[in-house]
């Protein structure tokens, strides 16, 4: 089966198969949720004072919850793929992979599970912090097109790092390295204006924050929730994510053709 | 299981595999008829793995023809997939799963139909005896029950052809016993079978027709008894109580082979009852006490170390310490 329905009907059972693997290994999905809202409560009562003074306004700690929202949605992205990368790699160096190769089903399907099932987590994941973030005293002035647009930015950017971490995952000689190696997306999130605002920064690490894709999707997000300057920073974060996800997802190919290819005996 | 097409299960034409500069398959070619046990048999890094994999539709051949239940391997990979069933040398389980979901996982993979699929799969759970486990995480599986598992999953869309790379490395004695029924009731239903194995006994065992494979060439072909009868006659092995009775025994018949340490003589024979009676009595005649003897038959080992060459290290052949085990037919005096 290599048509089109075939390879639904096999994304659809390889994606059930994710989705039990995810209940089966609670420690790690409950981890991967969690830190986003750990992070939230340590953000915002911990650094929330003194960083939201840096924004002006009546009350510093609310005017950080504000700003720092977005941000922590895309650690929840960029926390995510991580399991992404491990859940690919475990499957790669495992025997399994070998018998979903000598059967008849859809190739591609063996990775369009994990991505389905890695954006559902994530989106489930966004929903329960904006739930916490709003108990918090979260607040938002967006109608429903503005939260339809920021669903659809953090959806296609996380589709974009989850291919990302789809072809990481191929790439890695081992789970133990797998799990590593995405520890750079926390960073690179770290250096955007997803906490702090770039002005803050020192000239060189400014220029580098501004022209990185964390920054103009969490802007875009940011935009969208306070009404907001969004639309230079959803057209430059619509680039990043169809960019990343294109050669992303040519990497992940071409690496998941040619593996074992090349193996000896 | 499967109706009879007249097709060989696996054919195979001058398959050359390199990896890099190193030639793995050396022009090989084999034929396993329908319904039969095939066994490759050779020491770790002989290709036999190569094979299977090649053939198994993992990897492509550089040059060569194949053909498995009549599809072409290198042509029809779909076509091939969806006839065979292979059994790595490693696991090839969802350790995130349930036994039960495991076999699910394939059924659906197979597009069995919601209730032909748990039909499948509660069949395949009682013939390995899996019942009890079937809702447990593999975790807690034995290395024997992962085992069956693995072969239970290979077999639910009920291939024509199995390829069973090393079935039984690393298992207990019974559940050893347990795969060799399995697959001697799958070839019985009509399956193709190609095994390796580097177990001379298991392919002694099983297989209607075995290829000695070494170094990527096929050294030897033929039935377990073909390749039994190029190698020429056993010998009976005496064991003595003293030094004096060996050598006053070694004086009376020339030929055999004295060996003074172990206080054992090996004498040549063509195993008959009639040979051994005629030893015995001329033993007797002149007084010589035997304290024990074997007859040894020629068996696969024989044949594989005259067909590899004295290059094969005996340590890269598993289960092999001694060269003479114990397992052939001992008589006693």
């Amino acid at each position: 089966m290599t048509s089109l329905a075939g390879t639904l009907t096999d994304s659809r059972i390889m994606l059930r198969r994710n989705l039990k693997h995810q209940l089966r290994y609670p420690s790690m999905t409950v981890m991967l949720v969690g830190m986003p809202i750990v992070l939230l409560l340590l953000f915002v009562y911990v650094f929330g004072g003194q960083l939201g003074a840096a924004l002006g306004g009546r009350d510093s700690r609310a005017a950080y919850l504000d700003y720092v929202v977005p941000g922590l949605l895309l650690i929840t992205v960029a926390s995510a793929v991580q399991g992404t990368t491990i859940m690919i790699a475990m499957d790669m160096t495992g025997g399994i992979i070998d018998r979903f190769r000598t059967m008849a089903i859809a190739r591609a399907s063996v990775l369009t599970g994990h991505v389905l099932g890695s954006l559902i987590q994530i989106l489930l994941g966004m929903g329960i912090l904006i739930g916490v973030a709003f108990g918090l005293g979260f607040r938002s002035n967006a109608g429903p097109l503005e939260w339809l647009a920021a669903i659809g930015v953090l959806a296609l950017f996380a589709l974009a790092l989850i291919w990302l971490a789809v072809a990481l995952g191929l790439a890695a000689k081992s789970v133990e390295t797998a799990s590593n190696t995405p520890m750079i997306l926390l960073l690179l999130l770290f250096l955007s204006s997803g906490f702090v605002l770039p002005a803050t920064m020192p000239a060189g690490l400014r220029q580098f924050a501004e022209y990185q894709a964390f920054t103009p999707v969490a802007d875009a997000v940011r935009g969208l929730f306070s009404g907001g300057a969004i639309a230079g920073h959803v057209v430059a974060s619509l680039a990043w994510s169809v960019g990343i996800a294109v050669l992303s997802y040519l990497w992940a190919v071409r690496l998941y053709n040619r593996r074992r290819a090349a193996e000896a005996r | 299981m499967t109706a009879p097409t007249g097709t060989p299960g696996i054919v195979a034409r001058d398959v050359c595999k390199s990896f890099g500069s190193h030639l793995v398959l050396d022009n090989v070619s084999l034929t396993a008829e329908e319904g039969s046990i095939f066994a490759l048999l050779g020491p770790n890094g002989a290709g036999k793995t190569t094979i299977v994999r090649i053939l198994s539709t993992l990897i492509g051949a550089d040059s060569g023809s194949m053909q498995v239940a009549g599809h072409d391997v290198a042509s029809d990979p779909d076509g091939v997939r969806a006839v065979i069933g292979v059994t790595g040398q490693f696991s090839a389980v969802d350790n995130l799963l349930t036994g039960a979901e495991n076999l699910q996982l394939m059924a659906d993979l197979r597009h069995l139909g919601r209730q032909a699929g748990q039909r499948r799969v509660a069949e395949l759970l009682e013939q390995f005896e899996l019942t009890d486990v079937a809702g447990k995480l593999l975790s807690s599986y034995s290395g024997g029950m992962r085992r069956r598992l693995d072969l239970a999953m290979t077999l639910v869309a009920a291939p024509r052809v199995i390829f069973l790379d090393e079935p039984t490395t690393g298992l207990d004695p019974r559940s050893r016993l347990t795969m060799w029924q399995i697959v001697r009731q799958l070839a019985a239903a009509g399956v193709t079978i190609l095994l390796t194995t580097q177990y001379l006994d298991e392919a002694d065992e099983l297989a209607d027709r075995i290829a000695v494979l070494d170094e990527g060439r096929i050294v030897a072909e033929g039935t377990p008894g073909e390749l039994k009868r190029r190698i020429p006659g056993g010998h009976i092995r005496l064991h003595f109580a003293a030094p004096d009775l060996l050598r006053s025994a070694a004086g009376l018949l020339p030929g055999a082979a004295p060996d003074e340490d172990q206080l054992v003589l090996q004498v040549p024979a063509d195993g008959t009852v009639e040979s051994l009676r005629r030893l015995l009595d001329q033993l007797h005649g002149a007084c010589i006490d035997v304290a024990d003897l074997s007859i040894h038959t020629p068996d696969l080992d024989d044949v594989f170390f005259a067909v590899t060459g004295s290059h094969v290290p005996a340590s890269s052949l598993a289960g092999r310490s001694d060269p003479h085990p114990a397992s052939q037919g001992a008589a006693q005096p």
